[in-house]
């Protein structure tokens, strides 16, 4: 018998690749109902205020819509995240430009824009609260600013959704010993730095179909949605509340979704919720789906944040102790701010050592859209702000940004800011190294300095060093408690039962692999069953880097006990299948490889099992490494089982005449343990770098009064193809106990580093650090071009220079 | 309301619409044709792209109105039955795909793009796909996607740029199956 190539490291067609190729693909709004209405939102025209009034143009036939309120909703008139201050419908109070006020159905969706416009609320108006700033001022006491109160008044001030305070050592130094540090530290260096809101922007906007079902009596027996989304089971718990329904009652279906990037994790509860209650008032199924202006007022963005350094550092060049104070901009009520606040908290201190360290952090309240899930997750705000820092530090020291960071870096056996021990190997020196070496970065630079003072085109070359969490932040993986099924079909195939959810990553793929090699056979063989909470046990939500890692290695123990399971209905059909017990023997990764029995006598064994007992389904839940420990109230300990470690560099060209910058190349090298499919998993990288030189360069999204402004397409602009850099994926694989075969996540690295990689390179071009993203053309200009007495703020630290200060004045 | 007479990947179709209503809502509502996809609305984003006498059309963009008497392939008329074309096979094979949801519409651009230069230049190739956004790739699958259908036809009969250039891809005989992975 022929060895078995294990597939997990080779990269097959994806799962639904043919059916995304060919057109066939099933997106929600390709499917239609029997019957189906289409349905609408009315939303709010105010930042803040309270309804004094709503009227129904009388030149509308209001009999044949459908129209729902707050007064309609079954259960409670919430969207559950994590609090309950979320409004399915708002019934008196308004908090947001866009905020959902009403519902309407209608079986032919080109009346209802018309209709839409038709309803006419009056409101009586309170001034609103659209920045940090302001949002602080209530916190502080002014009332009139004061738009948000939590439960408790003791857990939380005005406006607050959320603080931490993350202080390195098991006995943070108290305020005056650390303030001695600094008073003896050789330099102080202080930066603010803000980044800006950034719409996910996947091509497929947020979209549902809902349908009710009724006892014979007429009362509600179960609500069914199924769309475009991340988290099957958030939207069976919003749904459960907003219904007053137990959860076998509430089925959630996912449908192909045609991208997420966190933007359709917590948002499907809010559309789902709402469809459903058309359903249940209209007796149709319905469905919703925006259009593009609307997901981009309606829906949430990345946090906008601000974030303050203050760092002791050595003559040379060593961190002696840091205060980092994080602000973000939460929206109008908390969602899941206290998550993403609690994901940029860790990920502040970066992958160096501080000795000390207190990291204060805030998610405040604003009269905006609530602010939500992206792709990163609160660590791009602050990995922004602490490596545009770090070049700030070695500048002000006079060191490389390269010889700075060397000297500061976390390495194998050294505790992280929570106190985490680093067992696994850690390598940053090695692979800052590789990066740079990979993308001729000493050259470059020494090339850009000799050309750039007689060039109008400035060139620049910098790089960020960061890492991402695997998995849930602390005891998150513990309560999530995750299940997954393999059930063997009639066909004697094993199919995967999971809620995990594919939206272009590569869910679908990448768990077929697992389990292939786990038992042994082709990957083919190995089926996916689309999400339906009817059938798949709660996997857990799609998001935070840890499908790959958490959910492969249960599908790997699933398949596992599946095949112990049927082995002697393998055994038992010859000898050339034995051999189990000498694969104690080799290696775990070499018994897998080695296939002993072929995918038909696979088949027929399960079918065998089938006949005598019924059916076979293995399944696996979570279990946490006993060697994991986090304390939700010190916040200390193992903040994730394992990070993914990377350096970032990008290569920039600055116009002088424009003011425009562009990337001009990129270098992505990270350190991901086993790369589970090669071709998926740069994918993923590049498509992350694309995203986050959108943040950088290109993506604005502007408020007025609390509204995006620039809510089309047109006018939020994205990179196409014509403005990218070549970028150059390069994997270190250092292979983790975490994960199926060593596996860590991926998904969310590579949002992280582009930005302040490329702000550092803009900097080595200009001479200029720029402090904040997006960076327009304009912004370019206005800095340049101002002149040093109309400066208020200088950003350069007063030291020295080098020769980057000729280039600032020609410039 | 107005009757229209146009040929949709070679069969003809009549439809009887408002004369306004978009090439888009009559493929996806009238004739049932799901693949192309409606992502701005405004011409913005390239996912509902359709071939139309052979030129690459934002079908949101398109009154059937103007549609009369036109050819018009869409992502359903890019293969030929269960034979994949190689754009298609290419996309499959590089990760030029990852969600899906501009692949119908990338895949006619890369077909249209390869029909006026059978063997682009990376420029020419970012260029061309230009009106099509991804936001999941990064692109640079789809370059490769692309670069490789482009690799695969030399060793095929070129193609034409007549009008029925769509035709004579779908039944090229040398396109090559949807394979297994190794």
């Amino acid at each position: 018998m022929p060895e078995r190539r294990p597939i997990v490291g080779s990269s097959p067609i994806r799962k639904e690749g043919l059916a995304k190729v060919t057109g066939r693909a099933q997106y929600v709004d390709d499917i239609s109902l029997p019957g189906m209405w289409y349905g609408a939102t009315v939303r709010s025209t105010i930042a803040r205020g309270a309804i004094r009034s709503i009227a129904f143009d009388p030149a509308i036939d209001w009999s044949q819509f459908t129209i729902v309120t707050a007064a309609d909703i079954p259960g409670k008139n919430t969207i559950i995240h994590l609090t309950e201050d979320h409004h399915c419908l708002a019934a008196d109070r308004i908090n947001h430009p866009g905020e959902p006020i009403l519902l309407l159905a209608h079986p032919d969706k080109t009346v209802l824009p018309a209709a839409v416009a038709a309803v006419h609320i009056e409101y009586d108006e309170l001034p609103g609260v659209f920045t940090i700033e302001d949002s602080e001022l209530g916190a502080a006491g002014d009332e009139s600013k004061v738009i948000w109160h939590g439960d408790n008044p003791a857990h939380h001030s005005p406006n607050t959704f959320k603080t931490f305070v993350m202080q390195k050592g098991d006995e943070p130094l108290p305020e005056a010993e650390l303030e001695k540090i600094f008073a003896a530290a050789d330099f102080i260096v202080e930066g603010e730095y803000r980044t800006g809101a950034q719409e996910q922007l996947y091509i497929e906007n947020n979209g549902v179909i809902a349908e009710a079902f009724r006892h014979p009596d007429g009362s509600l027996d179960s609500v069914c949605v199924s769309g475009s989304m991340q988290c099957p089971y958030y939207l069976v718990h919003a749904l459960e509340l907003v219904f007053n329904l137990p959860a076998e009652k509430c089925r959630v279906i996912q449908t192909e979704t045609g991208g997420a990037f966190g933007g359709k994790e917590d948002f499907p509860s809010v559309i789902g919720s709402h469809a459903a209650l058309l359903a249940l008032k209209s007796g149709h199924p319905v469905k919703i789906c925006y259009d593009r202006a609307e997901d981009l007022i309606g829906t949430t963005k990345r946090h906008p944040s601000r974030t303050r350094h203050r760092t002791a550092v050595s003559a040379d060049g060593k961190l002696l102790a840091g205060t980092i104070d994080i602000a973000l901009d939460g929206g109008a009520y908390v969602t899941l701010s206290p998550v993403v606040l609690s994901r940029a908290t860790i990920h502040a201190p970066g992958p160096y050592h501080w000795p000390h360290l207190a990291v204060r952090a805030k998610a405040m309240a604003t009269n905006i859209a609530p602010h939500g899930a992206f792709r990163g997750f609160g660590a791009p705000q602050s990995l922004f702000a602490l490596e545009r820092h770090m070049d700030k530090i070695a500048k002000v020291v006079g060191l490389t940004p390269e010889e700075l960071r060397r000297r500061n870096f976390l390495s194998t056996g050294m505790h992280t800011a929570t106190g985490q021990h680093l067992s696994d190997p850690v390598d940053m020196d090695g692979l800052l190294t590789r990066a740079l070496r990979e993308s001729n970065y000493h050259a470059k630079r020494a090339e850009f300095d000799r050309t750039n003072p007689t060039s109008t085109v400035k060139r620049g070359i910098g790089f960020a060093s960061f890492m991402h969490g695997s998995g849930f932040t602390g005891s998150g993986e513990r309560r999530l408690n995750s299940v997954v099924h393999i059930e063997i079909t009639p066909e004697g195939r094993p199919n995967i039962l999971v809620s995990s959810t594919e939206f272009g990553q590569g869910t679908n793929t990448i768990l077929a692999q697992v389990c292939a090699d786990a038992l042994r056979i082709p990957y083919d063989e190995v089926l996916v069953a689309q999400p339906d909470t009817s059938i798949v046990p709660n996997s857990g939500p799609t998001v935070a880097s840890r499908t790959a890692m958490i959910v492969g290695k249960l599908i790997e123990r699933a398949s596992e006990s599946l095949l112990a399971t049927l082995l002697p209905y393998l055994s038992s059909r010859g000898d050339t299948l034995l051999a189990f017990d000498t694969a104690a023997e080799e290696s775990a990764h070499h018994a897998r490889g080695r296939a002993h029995y072929t995918a038909a006598q696979f088949r027929t064994a399960a079918q065998h099992y089938l006949r005598e007992h019924g059916r076979l389904v293995a399944s696996a839940r979570y279990q946490a490494p006993g060697n994991i420990f986090w304390d939700d109230d010190q916040y200390r300990g193992d903040a994730y089982p394992t990070y993914a470690w990377a350096v970032y560099v990008a290569e920039v060209a600055v116009d002088t005449l424009t003011y425009s910058a562009e990337v001009t190349d990129f270098h992505a090298l990270q350190e991901v343990g086993k790369v589970i499919h090669p071709v998926l998993a740069k994918g993923q990288i590049e498509g992350g770098v694309a995203q986050g030189i959108g943040y950088a360069l290109y993506e604005k999204c502007v408020y007025v009064d609390g509204l995006m402004r620039n809510n089309q397409m047109t006018n939020y602009i994205m990179p196409t193809s014509a403005d990218l850099p070549p970028i150059h994926v390069h994997f270190e694989e250092t292979p983790s106990i975490h994960g199926p075969q060593g596996a860590k996540g991926i998904g969310e690295l590579p949002m992280d580093g582009p930005a302040p990689a490329i702000l550092n390179a803009i900097e080595h071009a200009t001479g200029i650090a720029f402090t904040e993203v997006p960076l327009l053309p304009e912004d370019i200009f206005e800095r340049m071009t101002r002149t040093p007495a109309s400066g208020t703020e200088d950003l350069n630290p007063s030291i020295d220079l080098d020769t980057r200060t000729e280039t600032e004045v020609s410039a | 309301m107005t009757t229209i007479s146009l040929t949709v990947n070679g069969q003809p179709a009549t439809v009887t619409a408002p004369p306004m209503k978009r090439l888009l809502d009559v493929l996806r509502e009238d004739l049932h044709l799901t693949g192309a996809k409606e992502g701005c609305g405004e011409g913005e984003c390239g996912s509902c792209s359709v071939l139309m006498n052979g030129e690459l059309v934002n079908s949101c963009l398109v009154p059937i109105l103007q549609a009369e008497g036109a050819q018009i392939t869409t992502i359903e008329g890019v293969a030929d039955q269960e034979k994949l074309h190689p754009i298609q096979q290419c996309f499959l094979e590089h990760g030029g795909a990852q969600c899906g949801i501009c692949t119908p519409g990338m895949i006619l651009a890369t077909q249209h793009l390869l029909d006026k230069y059978p063997q682009p230049t990376l420029a020419q190739i970012k260029e061309g796909l230009a009106g099509n956004l991804c936001r999941c790739t990064g692109y640079m699958r789809i370059f490769e996607a692309v670069q490789q259908a482009a690799a695969k036809s030399t060793t095929t009969k070129s193609t034409t740029t007549e009008s029925a250039t769509t035709e004579s891809t779908t039944t090229e005989s040398t396109t090559p199956k949807l394979v297994t992975p190794p």
